[in-house]
């Protein structure tokens, strides 16, 4: 198991190198190696200005971003499978996204707060607006797991028609561009201010999950037998649905819709480590990142001179990946 | 330690399920809770291990009010094994049986040698030692509630709480599994639907009936043939076994 986590942190440093690497100027691994030195260690070694700024401006923060937004996501998602005992559970099947999206829109396009609140600060909102509609929702419709997901799917067919209804009647073609870019989760635009909000989400989010492993744990024969192992499963399920909620609203606002890595990272970590929280969580978190860092190379790579949305990256490698898991899962079983 | 449960209420929705229930469980002793389905055993027993509230009336164990014993001190007290609940998750036997250590150990802590000790023990007695490495989804019902009820017995309880435990089990382990839990000494309340079984492991008897305590004492003087057709609707010749000495419940054809 130790082997496993030094090798999963090997692969996270070694992909976020080549994203920094590689890309339409191609940057030798040393010359990243010297300018991550100069800007730490201050170093001193000769380098071309152009070649330390792509490589600390741009491409380390945004593998930074990427990584802990994907480690924020696997986390948020191996989370709510848990306490929603749902293999489907995900932050986007709450809602969350689709709420982001909206608030982006309204601030986008209809110029909501507009000159105080950002991009991201819209989206930041929708995302908590959606969610506390879902959950209102829920508790009104008896709040079972089942429940609660449908509520999430309605919240969130709710909020895609939003969005949709403000592009197509009020934004014009570039906007409308603009928007679908960023529907579809995009990195471009990321820079060392996103990295100083979004590694702190996904470092407290690991944190405060991990101080939850044994409840986790015993959420597996649902929320009476929790409780009669002795977890206060109300004060439990507020407390992470929260956390979840304000990881993956810190994310979407960040970087846009990312979709799949927050269903499919946890059940391959599951395959990998096995059901115990204490283990699943930083695989998950860990393969999140690695996976999210993976997807925006092939996403800057894949097509020449063009980027991809990252989002649809992720789905696209993501959807048969998670075929080949539960195909293998099931013949193991 | 004793179980006492003193005029409890409960009510879900506009549905009284459990009417001024009062009972009692000497330490060390096995009450069988018998009635039709609907009754409130279900209820009762989850009011007992606090998973419900209790809307009217006190329950204790030995000197303690339920309601006063914070949710982690009760578990490590009360084991509950649930009538049927299951997982998809992929966890083998022995994954199911060390959950039963949640209450006893910190965030941090590591596994100790006492845990293991009692996940070992708690295997044996349910003979599922062997079995430990087996996932959950393999196993038959009644192997699933022997799992079940190794989880609660690695809580190392004082008192322990089933519910219908022999549900999904085959004659040799109903007969195993309350032939154990007669002699772990651990103060248990078992609701039972087979009444002979209740007769031959029990070591007194409470009937519920619409969420009334309709009647309670020894299995001789509980099982009356009277009783038997008020509360099961079911006709019944029952006489003292010339085998095991207790009340035998033969059943009548209409």
């Amino acid at each position: 198991m130790a082997a496993l986590a030094v090798t999963a942190f090997l692969a996270l440093g070694l992909m976020i190198s080549l994203a920094v690497s590689i890309g339409e100027i191609s940057i030798p691994v040393s010359t990243t190696a010297k300018a991550v030195a100069n800007r730490l260690f201050g170093a001193g070694f000769e380098l071309s200005r152009i070649h330390q700024g792509i490589v600390w401006d741009y491409r380390l923060s945004r593998a930074l971003v990427a990584a802990s937004a994907g480690a924020s996501l696997a986390l948020c998602g191996t989370v709510l499978q848990a306490l929603l005992r749902n293999p489907l559970a995900e932050p986007y099947v709450l809602g969350i996204s689709a709420g982001a999206s909206s608030g982006a829109v309204c601030v986008m396009i209809l110029g909501f707060g507009y000159g105080i609140l950002t991009l991201s600060g819209g989206a930041f909102i929708g995302a908590v607006v959606a969610f506390l509609l879902v959950g209102v929702l829920a508790a009104g419709a008896g709040a079972t797991s089942e429940r609660i997901i449908l509520c999430g799917v309605a919240g969130s067919q709710l909020f895609n028609a939003l969005t949709s209804y403000i592009v197509t009647t009020s934004a014009n073609a570039e906007q409308a561009r603009g928007v679908l870019f960023w529907l579809l989760g995009s990195l471009s635009g990321v820079r060392w201010p996103d990295v100083w909000l979004s590694v702190p989400i996904a470092l407290v989010g690991l944190f405060v999950c991990l101080a939850h492993v044994r409840a986790l744990d015993a959420f597996a024969f649902g929320t009476d037998a929790a409780a009669a192992l002795g977890i206060a499963v109300r004060r439990v399920q507020i407390v992470l649905f929260a956390t979840t909620a304000a990881m993956t609203a810190g994310v979407v606002s960040m970087v846009g819709s990312i979709g799949f890595v927050g269903l499919v990272i946890p059940h391959a970590a599951r395959f990998i480590v096995g059901p115990s929280h204490a283990r699943l969580l930083p695989a998950a978190a860990l393969g999140g990142a690695i996976f999210m860092v993976a997807a925006d190379i092939i996403s800057r790579i894949i097509i020449p001179q063009q980027i991809l949305p990252i989002g649809v990256v992720t789905a696209l490698f993501g959807a048969p990946a998670f075929a080949v898991i539960l195909y293998r899962a099931r013949r193991s079983a | 330690m004793s179980i006492t449960v003193d005029t409890v209420s409960y009510t879900a929705g506009n549905t009284l399920i459990v009417n001024g229930v009062s009972l009692s469980v000497e330490k060390g002793r096995v009450l069988g809770l018998l009635g039709p389905n609907g009754s409130g055993k279900s209820s009762l027993l989850r009011l007992i291990c606090r998973l419900r509230k209790v809307q009217s009336g006190v329950i204790t164990l030995g000197e303690n009010d339920v309601a006063s014993i914070s949710r982690a001190e009760l578990a490590r007290r009360v084991a509950f094994v649930e009538q049927q609940s299951n997982t998809d998750t992929q966890l083998t036997v022995l994954d199911v049986v060390k959950l039963g250590r949640t209450p006893h150990r910190g965030l941090w802590a590591n596994w100790t040698a006492d845990d293991e000790f009692a996940v070992e023990e708690a295997l044996l007695r349910v003979d599922m030692l062997e079995r430990a490495e087996q996932f959950w989804q393999t196993l038959s019902g009644g192997e699933r509630q022997r799992v079940h009820i190794a989880r609660a017995l690695a809580q190392t309880p004082s008192e322990l709480l089933l519910d219908e435990p022999t549900n999904h089990l085959d004659i040799q382990h109903q007969l195993e599994i309350l032939s154990l839990v007669s002699k772990l000494g651990i103060t248990s309340i078992v609701a039972l639907h087979d009444l002979n079984l209740a007769a031959m492991f029990c070591d007194s008897l409470a009937v519920l009936q619409k969420g009334e305590v309709v009647a309670a004492g020894t299995p001789e003087d509980v099982l009356t043939e009277d009783l038997i057709g008020r509360v099961f609707g079911v006709r019944a010749h029952i006489q003292k076994s010339p085998v095991h000495g207790r009340c035998n419940i033969q059943y009548l054809m209409r």
